[in-house]
């Protein structure tokens, strides 16, 4: 049987770096991805360099962004949840909640991507990560998905160890240095990936794998 | 000012849901930011009583605290608060102090203008 993907992330370009290669990989194997993202990110310092993006645009121009990332991983099925930048962890949880619980039971996902909470760093990582963990324990568990998330706190690896999961991309990077470049108000591509060949050993090196842990609900 | 308990500024919050308030809310880096170091850009603001009504509100993160207040049609965030006083008229009175003792964030209610 072939996956059944939700993602739940807070901010379009959450997806880009941690995630991009491995969703790009399992919907080649097959898998079916839809995409919760909390919110347009209308609150970041980034507009571009130089800008192509102002307050009033860069809502508008972030959902291009996204749906343009998305096009680039192969992913099928992508929400807006419509919440604002940074509030996530203001929000009541039960709204929050409410949101990721309707999408979980109406896809029943076969495996859930989010951000490990409290080892997230922004807060809006950290709220999302932990109401997808409150929705995923309500349910028994024997349809319980796994959920594979991403933590990159500086304490992380020495609270939780390393990761245990880990996913060779090297065959997916070009569509992971296409959802990555299709956030032109966030990143420059040529800054990270510099000008070399990204067939090259050394990009493979450097982006060829993800890695993630798997949460463990007691 | 003393630090900030987190538990007692979550009451003061929720005691004031539903309530029309004056809100004095400001960010600096102070007029000299450039002058000592030409790199830095300069920038501040303040909004002084204008007046919401919040129908959720929390005081969140391990300090410096964070605080959103939930109104009809948006949101006042503020980042960076350290310190609270101890006001007689019951007042919120927030403020994120730096390194060398100078506020750089307030956050401001009260139920009369300031």
């Amino acid at each position: 049987m072939s996956e059944k993907i939700v993602v739940v992330l807070p901010h379009p370009d959450d997806e880009a770096f941690g995630i991009s290669g491995t969703l790009a990989k399992m919907i080649a194997e097959g898998a079916h991805v839809t995409y919760a993202c909390l919110t347009l990110g209308e609150m970041g310092r980034g507009l571009g360099k130089p800008p192509i993006a102002n307050r009033l645009t860069l809502p508008h121009i972030r959902k291009q962004e996204l749906i343009q990332s998305c096009q680039a991983i192969g992913i099928q099925d992508l929400r807006m949840l419509g919440f604002l930048d940074k509030t996530i962890e203001f929000e009541p949880k039960e709204i929050v909640d409410a949101a990721i619980r309707s999408i979980i039971h109406e896809v029943k996902p076969t495996l859930v991507f989010t951000f490990f909470p409290g080892y997230s760093v922004h807060p809006d990582h950290d709220a999302t990560g932990a109401s997808v963990i409150r929705v995923l324990s309500e349910l028994p568990e024997d349809q319980r998905p796994a959920a594979w998330c991403v933590g990159f706190a500086h304490n992380m690896v020495e609270d939780n160890g390393e990761p245990d999961i880990e996913i060779d991309i090297s065959d997916f990077l070009v569509q992971k240095r296409n959802s990555i470049a299709a956030h032109a108000t966030q990143f420059q591509v040529s800054e990270m990936f510099g000008n070399e060949d990204i067939h090259s050993d050394e990009v493979k090196q450097r982006f060829g794998k993800e890695r993630f842990w798997s949460y463990k609900f007691v | 000012m003393i630090p900030i308990e987190k538990s007692l500024i979550q009451e003061q919050i929720d005691a004031w849901k539903n309530t029309p308030l004056y809100i004095h809310l400001e960010l600096t880096m102070g007029a000299y930011a450039a002058h000592f170091d030409s790199s830095k850009h300069p920038a501040a603001n303040f909004i002084r009583n204008a007046v919401i009504q919040y129908s959720h509100g929390s005081i969140e993160g391990d300090g410096p605290y964070r605080v959103g207040l939930k109104l009809e049609h948006g949101w006042v965030y503020t980042e960076g608060l350290t310190h609270a006083v101890e006001d007689e008229y019951g007042r919120i009175v927030l403020a994120g102090i730096n390194s060398e003792g100078k506020l750089v964030v307030a956050l401001q209610l009260s139920t009369q203008p300031f």
